[in-house]
């Protein structure tokens, strides 16, 4: 975060509305991809963000900045999608595909078992064209949306959002190794999608 | 030729093992490669694969490639209605 934290807490107490919408605007996208993997519907996960933020407004003369702006905001905006997911209850864990098609590796007879057909192995894309990249940008984006809600979760996070590892196992309430499969599933089904549009 | 290549004269174990590594496998521990949790030793068996399988690599450079891409994707924020009120919340507050 380019702002300095202190500075930005004093903005924010003394009403500078410019520094709010600022931090409203950096911050949000990635509290709506943490609520949403605790609570079951996106409007429900937008009420749990502004829920957050309010309880934040409620909270920031007393915050003792002991902890930076952003922990105590994601820390806020956690306590608040626990308690709504728990009222909601029932979240249905999915369940999953193999990453990359079996049919692409060779089969138990083979000399090499396992390893890639030669007519189906990864091939080397070569340098993003920026072209290309803006294409990749926009269908990832439309791949996102279609990812399970904490596959999705995690790897927004960690890739869009630069959360490491260890804050995304407490947003979201994993253990290291789930969030690592979570992570390996997203990332593998985008590649996968990747590799098929340059195909 | 996408399996590994010739295994070589040497009986090194790690080569033996980097031969041995499934690319099907490979490919479903590569999250873990990526994020430190292999123990060295597994590691560096995924390294030495690497180094003698052109698809398991292009496979790892087209996943670094995705990483790289989803650091640029769009994303979703508050709806304009959500914003609004949290900026009338806002002032409402007024200067602490």
């Amino acid at each position: 975060m380019p702002v300095a934290d202190p500075d930005l807490v004093e903005r924010l107490r003394g009403g500078d509305e410019q520094a709010f919408a600022e931090v409203v605007r950096l911050w949000s996208p990635a509290m709506l991809r943490v609520a949403r993997a605790h609570v079951r519907t996106h409007a429900s996960a937008e009420e749990v963000v502004q829920d957050a933020w309010l309880a934040v407004l409620r909270g920031l003369d007393g915050f003792a900045a002991r902890a930076s702006l952003k922990t105590w905001i994601f820390t806020v905006l956690v306590n608040t999608a626990r308690r709504r997911g728990r009222a909601e209850a029932g979240r249905v864990l999915e369940l999953e595909r193999p990453g990359v098609d079996p049919r692409r590796f060779r089969g138990d007879d083979d000399e090499y078992p396992g390893h890639w057909r030669d007519e189906a192995a990864p091939v080397e894309w070569g340098p993003e064209p920026e072209v290309l990249a803006a294409e990749f940008r926009g269908l990832l984006g439309r791949a996102l949306a279609e990812l399970p809600d904490r596959q999705r979760a995690v790897v927004e996070l960690r890739d869009v959002h630069g959360f490491d590892a260890e804050e995304v196992c407490t947003l979201l309430d994993l253990t290291p190794a789930n969030q690592r499969v979570l992570l390996h599933r997203a990332r593998t089904r985008l590649r996968g999608l990747l590799e098929e549009a340059i195909a | 030729m996408s399996g590994p290549r010739d295994p070589g004269t040497t009986p090194d174990a790690l080569h033996d093992a980097a031969v041995r590594l499934a690319c099907a496998e490979l490919v479903e521990i590569l999250t873990d490669y990526l994020e430190g949790a292999l123990p060295a030793h597994d590691a560096a068996v995924i390294e030495a694969h690497l180094a003698l399988c052109p698809g398991c690599a292009a496979y790892l450079a087209q996943m670094r490639a995705t990483i790289r891409v989803l650091g640029h994707v769009p994303v979703e924020t508050l709806s304009p209605e959500a914003t609004s009120t949290l900026l009338a919340a806002f002032r409402e507050r007024g200067p602490g």
